[in-house]
This record gives structure tokens, sequence and C-alpha cells, in this order.
């Protein structure tokens, strides 16, 4: 068990969480929560070689490092690991986030309470990206969830109380359908034997008639942590009130866990389903990119701002993804990670100038630039990243998805397959522009422009720890967007596999949506 | 008559020795006449209790280990290892309902009456131990009867307080009422088959006759009362708030568990060929309602005890999913979800019960605060919160997972409902535990409990109870085995 590489990921954040609860004071705390997260760097770039090696050399199974040890029997339940590219890409953004949410968080309040539930969490995220069981997948999924609550609850600012219950319950209310949906294909799976091994339900199939019951069901309970409209509410709230770190790693990882499981569990499995059904929520994915965006326009506080900026671009990852296209979904994984750095990097920004100016509210402050350039120009390079600034990651995720959900759109649309698709990437290309509009009203409103008021004058610049969280995210940030094709070579072979080729069948399913 | 037959009731047999050392113990031990004075005594025979019967539950789990099935006394009891399981089970659960009730006991207004507690809940608990191994109504009505009266006298123990006395008297009504009609429904059964026996009214068939299905409604009921399934539930919150908190913790968890797994028994072996027929529909609606309607009336509770037992019915309709899915599988579900249970619930009634012994505050809003005064209780009380709604990775999780696996086995769309309104309950019931969480850690404000350093048994039936709550789940080995018990035929 313990010669797999994969199983340290959960086992050195269980080890964090050891070492958090011997620790006597805050600058023990920083050391265990840095080293551990350099180590789990350094254990992600290892795995990424590895992976990378191991490709080159010919393997082509679709998950690597597999390894599966029986937990319960009778219920076939295992502990299996195994990665892809997919998985590893989303490991490395974990940990880059973590360590960056560490320094984020320099000087919280009680920070030994702090640190174990974020450890907690980032434990659950990590046991998800590389579980192949449903039922540990789902555990550490939940596992992810739960201390969210007392996070916001007790760090954050604002309607803490309100708005951590209500994105408790509504994520909870999520992973509700979601374990149905589970145990629905545990039982519904073909073959002689149930199981909950990801990799033989897709060698098996699920029943096609359950299949169109279970993937509403699955893709639901993903798609709520996801932010797919209507489920998106608790997104806003919830980020608004949460501390920095919290916000961060809730926008940058656990945001994810949707998108991820909206493929690797709904899609993958239920290919048949995912065809038929995908128009329903391809309009509600669309409406959400749409409407993220249109209402982050009008925000005036920042973290709403970029609450409601989430939900447009997780949106647009549910939305790549529904379009059942090589391309689009390997930007969809481009999305995520860029979605994932960019918005840590905003919210780490965000809680760094209201660390300062003890105001959130755009209205009421002004000129930033001039007082602390920094963090106001770390801001703009977040911005450009945001609105797809060529050269950053954004760009290089929007232009694929764009450039595979026009290519499926249209070659849906002339081979008389109905112009949902096209009509939908139409309409989601649109949130570009709305993008640059609020982008460039924060930047203009805060950054440029005279001193709004004089008391802010007297605040100082970004400290090291800061900086240090700051650059490492900007660093990600252009890592992608110079190197793009490193990142897509790694992401798609998980959809050129033969699994996905079945999700890629026919594409006249939708003919009768409209 | 062949004596040889009482050596398979161990576990009876066992318990009664017990019961007869405190006894003894009581009788013979010094007394001494001023009130107060008498705490000495009291603490030794509390020691003696808790060192005695777990020497039994220890003894309890020798037995599982060897072959016990039997069936003796002209086939009304029974013994199996899943009957030897579900009683060691139990076991647990009363050994630490007998630690955590330690202090309580040596309390002045209890220091007159010393053992009286301990021996009458041995009478109940052998009364559960019959109504579990029962194969016939007449040990049945045995085990059910002296598994209730006793408790009404226990309920009533705190002489001082009118509450306990009017949750004495509730209770006794109740569950004299609800014998009789328990009772009424076996003269129908009776009638319609010639037999009490269990498997006699299995093998009598009685197909499709009204009265049947009538007298069954009966017995439901009945056992339901004991259960608190709604709408059966009304006396639940008034006995649990008026009762000690031992009593409480001691009603909430044991007898429910016991008589969960007797309904099961009899659900099987004697209504068990009239399946699909009614009694699953009897219980759906029964199962939605109880989940349901605890979970709603739960909500609005501020006082912990009552809050509990709204928390605790509709904990028995998930209980329920266990009877209701009837096949091996949600048998050993509904078997670990009683153990877990037991743990869970048990650890909530304990910071409850040190917090209740100290400053007397049962309030909800009272808890502001509580994790900086005294954080270790509030982390018990977050994990028992946490285990019972069903967070991962504690064990409350992995049963309320197997036990809606084990109800979806039949595969019926009817069972997906069902399962599916339990799921979106068990939001609402996060909701409320949260609620608990929230006054702990969250809710700003000087805590109103001050620090205070809860007594030694307090302290450790809370370190037993946590570490099942954080080990049971993930140790699978617990789970396994009691699969591999039930996995055997249900006897």
């Amino acid at each position: 068990m313990f010669s797999n590489i994969l199983i340290y990921f959960v086992i050195v954040p269980i080890l964090m969480l050891g070492g958090l609860a011997l620790c006597r004071n805050i600058k023990q705390i920083r050391a265990v929560a840095v080293a551990g997260s350099l180590v789990l760097i350094g254990l992600s770039t290892y795995l990424l070689v590895e992976y990378l090696g191991l490709r080159a050399a010919g393997e082509t199974a679709p998950m690597l490092f597999t390894g599966s040890w029986t937990w319960f029997e009778a219920l076939n339940i295992h502990l299996a690991v195994g990665v892809d590219g997919v998985s590893i890409a989303m490991l490395i953004l974990t940990s880059v986030i973590i360590f960056a949410g560490s320094f984020a968080s320099w000087k919280i309040d009680n920070p030994k309470a702090f640190f174990l539930w974020l450890i907690l969490l980032s434990t659950g995220v990590y046991g998800f990206f590389i579980s192949i069981d449903l039922f540990t997948m789902f555990m550490f999924y939940e596992v992810a969830l739960i201390p969210m609550y007392l996070l916001i609850g007790v760090w954050g600012t604002g309607r803490k109380e309100y708005s951590a219950m209500k994105l408790t319950l509504m994520l909870m209310g999520g992973s509700a359908f979601l374990m149905l949906g589970l145990i629905g294909i545990y039982y519904n799976t073909n073959g002689a034997e149930h199981t909950w091994n990801l990799l033989e339900i897709v060698k098996n199939g699920v029943d096609k008639d359950w299949q169109m019951l279970l993937f509403p069901m699955t893709f639901v309970g993903f798609g709520v942590l996801g932010a797919m409209f209507p489920f998106h509410t608790w997104s806003p709230d919830g980020h608004a009130c949460a501390p920095t770190a919290v916000s961060m790693l809730h926008a940058g990882v656990l945001m994810k866990l949707g998108g991820y499981g909206c493929f690797r569990v709904s899609m993958y499995l239920m290919p048949d389903a995912a065809n038929e059904l995908a128009w329903i929520f391809l309009i509600l994915t669309g409406i959400s990119v749409v409407y993220g965006a249109f209402s982050a326009c009008v925000q005036t506080d920042l973290k709403y701002i970029n609450a409601y900026s989430s939900v447009s671009h997780c949106g647009l990852v549910l939305f790549a993804i529904l379009m059942i296209n090589t391309t689009a979904m390997t930007g969809a994984v481009m999305q995520m990670l860029s979605h994932g750095l960019m918005t840590a990097l905003f919210f780490a920004l965000i809680g760094m100038i209201y660390g300062r100016t003890h105001t959130r509210d755009i209205r009421e402050m002004g000129g930033l630039m001039k007082i602390m350039p920094y963090l106001a120009v770390c801001y703009v390079i977040a911005g450009f990243a945001s609105l797809g600034l060529p050269g950053l990651s954004g760009f290089v995720a929007e232009m694929t998805i764009f450039v595979g959900s026009f290519q499926q759109g249209m070659g849906e649309y002339l081979a008389g397959g109905g112009a949902l698709r096209l009509v939908f990437t139409i309409v989601a290309c649109c949130s570009i522009v709305i993008t640059a509009v609020y982008i460039l009203r924060v930047v203009g409103k805060l950054l440029l422009g005279p001193v709004y008021d004089k008391h802010h004058l007297s605040l100082t610049d970004a400290t090291w720890w800061e900086r240090v969280a700051t650059v490492t995210l900007i660093i990600s940030v252009a890592a992608i967007g110079c190197f793009p094709n490193f990142f897509e070579g790694l992401i798609r072979d998980t959809f050129s596999t033969d699994t996905f080729e079945a999700v890629k069948m026919s594409v006249a399913n939708i003919t009768n949506a409209f | 008559m062949d004596y040889s037959q009482f050596l398979a009731m161990k576990q009876e047999i066992g318990l009664l020795v017990v019961f007869l050392l405190v006894f003894l113990y009581d009788l013979f031990a010094p007394r001494y006449a001023v009130a107060g004075t008498d705490k000495k005594a009291v603490k030794g025979i509390s020691t003696l209790a808790v060192v005695l019967f777990a020497i039994f539950t220890a003894y309890g789990f020798c037995c599982s280990v060897t072959d016990s099935h039997a069936l003796i006394f002209g086939k009304m009891y029974a013994t199996t290892p899943v009957v030897v399981a579900i009683k060691n089970i139990l076991n647990i659960g009363v050994l630490i309902v007998l630690i955590q009730s330690m202090t309580w006991n040596a309390s002045e207004a209890q220091s007159t009456r010393r053992a009286e507690f301990y021996e009458l809940l041995f009478i109940t608990l052998f009364g559960m131990y019959l109504m579990i191994s029962a194969r016939h109504f007449l040990l049945f009505v045995i085990g059910l009867e002296s598994a209730s009266l006793p408790l009404a006298a226990m309920v009533a123990f705190d002489k001082n307080k009118y509450e306990s006395h009017e949750a004495a008297i509730k209770y006794i009504l109740t569950a004299v009422f609800s014998s009789a009609i328990f009772m009424l429904g076996l003269s129908f059964v009776y009638g319609l088959a010639g037999t009490l026996y269990f498997d006699g009214i299995a093998a009598a068939a009685v197909q499709d006759s009204g009265l049947l299905i009538v007298s069954m409604a009966f017995v439901m009921a009945g056992i339901g009362f004991k259960l608190s399934l709604v709408p059966f539930h009304l006396w639940t919150a008034d006995v649990y708030q008026g009762a000690p908190t031992s009593v409480t913790s001691y009603l909430s968890v044991i007898s429910k568990g016991a008589t969960a797994f007797a309904f099961m028994v009899i659900m099987v072996q004697v209504f068990g060929q009239f399946y699909s027929a009614a009694w699953e529909w009897m219980l759906y609606a029964l199962i939605i309602a109880t989940i349901t309607v605890g979970n709603l009336f739960a909500i609005r509770q501020r006082n912990m005890k009552r809050f509990l037992a709204f928390s605790s019915v509709s904990q028995a309709g998930y209980i329920m999913l266990g009877v209701i899915g009837a096949n091996e599988m949600s048998l050993a579900a509904m078997m670990f979800y009683i153990l877990v249970y037991i743990f869970s619930n048990l650890a909530a009634f304990g910071v409850i019960q040190a917090i209740e012994n100290k400053t007397g505050i049962l309030s909800m809003d009272s808890y502001r605060g509580l994790s900086k005064s005294n954080p270790r209780l509030a982390f018990a009380m977050m994990l028992a919160m946490f285990s019972l709604a069903g967070i991962p990775p504690f064990a409350g999780f992995f049963s309320k997972f197997f036990i809606f696996t084990g109800a979806l086995n039949h595969g019926t769309t009817a069972m997906y409902v069902l399962v599916l309104i339990a799921l979106i309950n068990t939001i609402i019931s996060l909701y409320y535990y949260l609620l608990v969480v929230k006054a702990m850690y969250i809710t700003p404000g000087e805590p109103e409990i001050a620090n205070f350093k809860s007594s030694c048994s307090e302290r450790l039936a809370l370190v037993i109870t946590v570490g099942g709550i954080i080990l049971l789940g993930i140790v699978s080995v617990v789970y396994n085995s009691i699969l591999t018990l039930t996995s055997a035929p249900l006897a």
C-alpha cells in the first residue's frame, strides 16, 4: 500500500494535521503549513514527471499508478487510487493554492484551529482527486465540504453565520442527490458483480434506462458545487463571507471538485445519458456563464464581483464538458486550472486590500495604484488573466473551449443536429465581453484615478509573505499562458482514450431539443 | 425437563448474576443513617456495577465466538450468533451509560437509594434480551413488559423534580396503552392462526385476511410506541426531557436499539410472507412520517434533551430503513447503525450530562462559547453531531451509507423514492445539528458555562464514545464481521 505514491497525497496532509495538533506557537504552525505544502508541491511535481515518463514510454492505460486495497469486502468497497493527466493537473493546482493560501493566512486569528480545518479540507480534496472508487471518492468529497462551515462561520466576516449555513446546506443537499446517484450506479452497472470502481464501471457500462435517471442526479449533485445555475446562490454569499485563504481554496480548488466530478462520474460513466440529456444542462450552464458575468457587472463589493465572476467561469467549465468534444473538454480542464489560480490570486489580493482599507466596497476606494502599487499591479494581472489576455492562462483556456464548442456546434448544425450547441456557444462567447466590462470597471474605479479616501494614503504595500503568495500564483498563471502545449498534452490524453470516444458518439441525438 | 437448556442462555444468566451480585452488595453493604454521608457506599456500588458489567460484556463477546445456535424451551427461545451480536452491541451501550451515570449516581439526591438505578436497569435489559430472543409471543410480551415497567420507575428517579414525575406518568400510560394495543393485535393473530409461535403463525399462512392486516397494524402500533415512530411519538419529548439524563440516554439508545431488532425479527419471521402486500407499505409511510416529523420538530427545540428526543425520533426512522430492506445486508446495516448510533448519541448525552451535573444548564443557547471555555467538551459534542448527521470520516456517515445501500438492494423505484426522502431529511437534520455546533463555536459573546473539570468517569465515557465515533467507520472490521454473521440466515 505504501509503495504507491498516490497514497501519500492523503498521508502527508494527515501527518500535517498531526503536526499542527502538536504545535505550540504560530511560528511552528507556519512552519508545518509551509513545509507540508512544499512537500505536496514536490510530490505532485514528481508525480507529473513520472507520469509523463510513463506516457512517453508508451503506457496507454487510462489510469496510471493504480492501486486497490479492500476496505468493506462484502460491499466491494475498495480504497482504489489512480490518476490520469486531468487528476494530476488538479493535484498540482491544489498544491499550489494550498501553498499560496498558507502565506495568505499568515496573520490569521487562532491559527492552529484554522489550519487544522484548512488541512482537513485539503485532505478531502486530495483524496477526491486520487480516488477511482466511487465510495471513497464520495467520502473524501464530503470530508472536503464540512470544514467549510466552521472556516466561514468562525473566521469569516459579515453575515457569516447565514452564509456558512447556506453554503453547507446547499452543498450537502447536492451531495444527497449524489449519494443516491452513486448507489444507483453501484446497483445498476451491468456485469456479474456490483462494483464501485470507476474503471470497471466504464468497462461494464451502466444500464441504459437507469442512466437517464442517474445522470441528472449526479450531474446536479456535482453541479451544485460547480455553481451551476440555479444552484449557484451559495457561492456569492459564501465567498463574500469567507476568510481569504478559504475563499482562495474554495473558489480555486473546491469548485473544481464539481467540474471534475461532473465529467469523471457523470459523463465518463454514463455517456449515453450524457448525450441525450446534455441539452438541459447546456442551457443551465449557458445561463450561468452569462448571468454570472452580468451579475458581476453590478456588484460593488469586490468579493461579490469575484464570486459572480467565478459562477460565470465555472459555468464555462461545465459548459465545455457538456460539449462532448475533445478540444472543448481539454479547454474545460484548462479553464479549471486557469480559473483556480486566477481566482485564488483575486481573492488573495482582495483579502490583502481589505486587510488594509477595511472595506471591500469599490465606491469607497480609489487610486490604490498610488498607494500600494505592488498589489495594484498584481490585481491588474489577475484581471487581465480573467478577461483573457494572451500570454496568461485565461486566454488559453477560453480560446480552447470556444474553438472546441464552435467546432462541435457547427458540425452538429451542418449535420442537421439542431443549432442548440452553436447558439449557446455564441451566447457564451458574449461573456468574454461582459467579463472585460466588469474587470475594467473595477480596475478603473479601484486602482486608477484620484485617491478616494485620504486615510488610505498612510497604508503600506505588500509584506513579504503576501508577495510570496501572489508571486507563486502569478508565475503559475503565466506558466499556463506561455506553455499551453505542455498542459494540453497532459490533459488531452484523457479525452482521447477509448472511453471518451464512446462519449463523443453521435451528434444527432439532440435534434429535437429545440 | 432438560436443564442443560439453560446453558444456551449464557448472556441472560450472566446478566442475572451481575444483577444478583449488585443486589446482594446493596443489601449487605453498610448503610449510613444521615443522608448525604452514604456517598462512599454509592460509589462502591457504582464501581462494582460498572466493573461487573464490563466483565460481563467481555464475557458476551466470548460467547459469540463459540457456535451458539439453539432453539430451546419448547422452541420459545432462540439464540444465534446474530442474536448474541446484537446483545453484545447493546451491552457496549449499557456499559457506556453506566460509566456516564456514575457521577450523577453519586450525587446528593441519589445517595438515599444506592443501587436501585442499576437493579432496575439490569431488569429492563433482561427484558430486552428476552424480546430479542423470543420466538413465541408469550415470551416476547414478558420481555416487553419487563423492559417497559421498570423504566417508568427509572424515569421518575429525580424525585425532587416535578417534570420527572410527569414524565413517568406519561411514560407508564403510553407504555401500558401500547402494550394493550399490541396484545389486542396478538389476540387477533391467535384467533386467526391458532398459535403464538412465530413460525407457527407464518406457517398457518392466513392469506389475504383483512383481520390479519388489522392485527398486524396493531402489533406495529404497539411496537411503534416503544420505538417512538411517528405518529406514536408524542410521549417522547416530554419523557426525554423529564427523565434524569442517564435514563434518557438509556431510553434513547438501548431501548430503541433492542426494540428495533425485535421488530425486525417479528416482521420478517411472522409477517414475512405478507411482505409486499401490506406491511412494507405501512412501514414505508411510517418511515417517511417519522423521519420528516422528527426532523421538523427538532429544528425549533432549544432544550438539549428535547432536541435530542426529536433527533432520536428521526434516527429511529433511519433504523427502520434497515427493517424495510429486510435482507441480510440491511440487517447488518441496521445493527451497525444501532452500534454507531449508540456511540454518537451517548457522546452527545455524555457532554450534556457533564454540563448538567456541573451547572444544571440544558439550554442550547447557553452553550454559547463552549468552544472557548471547555474546548474538549465542545469538540466531543461537535463530533457527536457530525456523526449523527452522517458526515465523513465519522462513523455516522458509514452507517447511513450502508443502511441506504441495504435498502436500495431491493431495486424498486419506491425504495429509491424512500431513500431520496431520507436523504433530503439528512440535510434538514444537518441544519439542526449544525445549530448546536454554531452555538458552541460561532455565536459571539462571553461563554455562559465557565471552564470546569469533568469527573473521571465522564471523561472516560467521552473518550470511549469519541474513539468509537472516529474508528468504527474507518476500521472496516466491525461492519465486515457483523455482515459475516448476518449472512447466515436469521433464525
